[in-house]
């Protein structure tokens, strides 16, 4: 078996596993048997930041079909939209498929490169989260190898307590193999998109909030700028917009649906090319080239949706330290603390290349989810910042104050103890994660940080 | 587990009392710190010096362990004694060591005895129980406090030098070894540093002090080098020095 060395999509925090790539139940039934104490956890195409997808000493079942000469392992009803799908199938292949016939997936994250297991294990949310909610709930079954070997149906409605410990259980509760999900019809594959520059923090608050007219619109986001200072702090380009009806589209096919990735950040990126001064600069085209008055346009897909895809592996673009994701959420009441989390990265110059503010729905009711009502900002950084260990430190103590939490997909930093106060319902997630799986085998180096599951295996 | 920012969650420290070793932890002990564990012949003593910073960070469990530093044959029991009380170690720093100055060694043999077990035996197999440990583990780093003085051994005090020459050279291939397996070694060059160890004796030339040793240790456990010196200008120094002939060696006012 080869021994690999693992990170996140943040490059940080590296540690070396027996990879095993696999889809097969009886091939991940038997990695799982021979397993060490240092137990197994399910990876798939490694985009979160963090070590979720990691397990120091043990084994990683890596579950990809990319490469797959069969195609996507997925079936579409075309009746109901419903999909029948591999958890090793990317959104991207998701999209390919269904996309040209009519369905949207329901929820996508910022890259379409993320597998269903993946989507389900993070609960990932998106642009729509205040309209759609997350992943997890468009679910409606998924079929899970336990650790002992045995495949389970979970469902809202027939084991609804497994189900949510699975839904943003961070892979600890067993492997998913299948799932369906209820797709979004759509009428075209574009996108209508009203964009708008807003000046100052205040306004952005006030465009966006629910008695502004967020509530109209399915998806909504908006980019701030957290390196303008003075009267302009906080301004930021607002996105919002619905799928396009057929008749918006010019061409025959309004359903025509083509993904390219354009280029590749090179492999020799030095640290410190993103810096203070180069994104100011990015910031000030970013900020100048969106329309100075409310505009409406047509955009793809992936420009929309994946604007990121576009760069092929581009987070190498922090060079070899690496990078981090900080996203948190607070309470809609607290701008003053999401105020207070961008001044203060301001002031110890902190740079980050992408800044994203989105105010969330209600929460869905499994008990590790990310998303609650609030607002979530989320902000990319060096690793190799000096003093930035005691900076984080300071700033999730003023999210935790405020009685918000940090998403477990994207950390690589936040103490045990973040997780048992953002978290309000941990324990009862622990519990059932222990039914699920007695023995502890289930471990990944998150785990083993955050103090997710027992650190001693169970005989 | 280490995190996304360099934080080692759980790091031990082997020579408790030592000033450089305590330094380093004055250093890597910050916010996301769990547990940090003291190894050492006097625990009171260690205690004692290490208050200042468990008070520092009441967050951080701070555990005490006893170990006789000469004693090679204990260092596999001691290392597991160690991850049963906190499961894996993130960083060691390896920090014991004898330096036996001013003594009469024609009058005293036992003492260098006592100073290759202490620094070449007994390292040697904590070196190798470690190991063994962060291999199983996945990752892990094993900091070494090495010395300048291994890099051409001198008169003066030759079993020091002879110690850390061996051990230097030990830890470089036992690096090597584990290429691939996610632990790692640095091996930490210091020259003439101030501290109890050498109070009394006259400053060589690029003297510095622990705390120094210990910014540039801090550094080095974060990057991937193998070696580190400290003072940095050493590593030309003694570029030159090692390959100086002999008779031009041995005319040296070292």
């Amino acid at each position: 078996m080869p021994r690999e060395r693992l990170s996140g999509w943040g490059r940080t925090a590296w540690t070396v596993a027996d990879v095993v790539k696999t889809t097969d139940p009886d091939s991940i039934r038997s990695v799982v048997a021979e397993s060490s104490e240092r137990g197994v956890i399910p990876r798939g195409l490694g985009r979160s930041y963090g070590a979720a997808a990691q397990n120091a000493g043990g084994h990683v079942i890596e579950l990809t079909s990319e490469h797959d000469p069969l195609g996507a392992d997925a079936v579409l009803d075309p009746v109901t939209g419903l999909l029948d799908v591999a958890s090793s199938v990317s959104i991207d292949a998701i999209l390919r498929l269904c996309v040209p016939r009519g369905w949207f997936i329901p929820v996508t994250p910022g890259t379409r490169f993320v597998t269903v297991g993946g989507a389900i294990a993070s609960d990932v949310h998106g642009k729509n989260h205040h309209f759609d909610g997350s992943f997890g709930q468009h679910v409606r079954s998924m079929s899970v190898m336990l650790a002992s070997g045995e495949i389970v149906e979970l469902s809202p409605t027939s084991n609804p307590a497994w189900f949510w410990a699975t839904v943003g259980g961070m892979g600890l509760t067993g492997v998913i193999l299948r799932a369906t999900v209820a797709m979004l019809p759509i009428q075209s594959s574009r996108v209508r998109v009203e964009t708008e520059r807003l000046a100052n923090f205040d306004e952005v608050c006030a465009t966006m909030s629910s008695d502004g007219d967020d509530a109209t619109y399915r998806y909504s986001v908006c980019w701030v700028d957290l390196l303008a200072t003075g009267a302009s702090m906080g301004r930021g380009v607002l996105t919002r917009g619905d799928h396009a009806e057929a008749s918006e589209v010019k061409g025959d096919d309004p359903l025509a649906y083509d993904p390219r990735l354009t280029v590749s950040a090179p492999g020799w990126v030095p640290n410190g090319l993103l810096n203070k001064w180069t994104i100011k600069a990015f910031n000030e085209a970013w900020f100048r080239k969106a329309p100075s008055k409310r505009h409406v346009g047509i955009e793809s897909i992936p420009a929309f949706f994946h604007p990121l895809d576009g760069v092929n592996k581009w987070n190498r673009l922090y060079g070899p330290q690496g990078f981090l994701q900080y996203q948190f959420i607070v309470p809609l009441d607290r701008t003053d603390v999401l105020q207070r989390v961008i001044e203060r990265f301001s002031s110890a110059g902190v740079a980050s290349f992408l800044a994203v503010l989105k105010r969330m729905g209600p929460q869905n009711l499994a008990p590790l989810s990310f998303p609650t009502e609030g607002w979530t900002l989320t902000l990319d950084m060096a690793a190799g910042l000096s003093g930035l260990p005691e900076l984080l430190s300071e700033v999730d103590g003023m999210v935790l104050d405020a009685g918000g939490r940090h998403y477990l997909a994207k950390d690589s930093h936040v103490a045990p103890s973040a997780v048992r106060r953002g978290y309000p319902r941990f324990d009862e997630w622990m519990s059932t994660r222990n039914e699920m799986d007695p023995q502890v085998v289930w471990r990944s180096d998150l785990a083993r940080r955050l103090g997710l599951v027992d650190p001693r295996r169970v005989s | 587990m280490k995190n996304g920012v360099g934080v080692a969650q759980n790091i031990v420290l082997f020579g408790g009392t030592s000033e450089i070793g305590q330094a380093i932890l004055r250093r890597v002990v910050k916010p996301g710190v769990s547990r940090v564990v003291l190894v050492s012949r006097n625990i009171d003593l260690a205690e004692t010096v290490t208050n200042p910073l468990a008070d520092r960070f009441p967050e951080v469990d701070f555990h005490h362990v006893r170990f006789d530093a000469a004693d090679a044959a204990s260092m596999a029991d001691v290392v597991s004694t160690i991850t049963e009380e906190i499961g894996d170690i993130d960083v060691a720093i390896v920090a014991q060591g004898l330096l036996n100055e001013g003594v009469d060694y024609y009058s005293t043999p036992s003492a260098l005895v006592e100073m290759a077990n202490v620094n070449f035996t007994a390292t040697m197999t904590l070196l190798y129980s470690l190991s063994a440990q962060m291999k199983a583990q996945g990752y892990g780093k094993i900091v070494l406090l090495s010395s300048v003085a291994g890099e051409r051994v001198r008169k003066g005090n030759p079993a020091y030098g002879a110690t850390k020459a061996g051990i230097d050279g030990f830890a470089l291939a036992l690096d090597h070894e584990l290429a691939g397996t996610g632990a790692s070694l640095l091996v930490v060059r210091p020259g003439f540093v101030t501290t109890k160890m050498t109070a009394g004796m006259k400053k060589a030339p690029f003297s510095t002090d622990a705390d120094s040793v210990a910014m540039i240790v801090e550094k080095g456990i974060a990057s991937d080098k193998k070696v580190v010196w400290a003072p940095g200008l050493l590593r030309w120094m003694f570029l030159i020095l090692k390959n100086m002939p002999l008779p031009i060696w041995r005319r040296l006012p070292l």
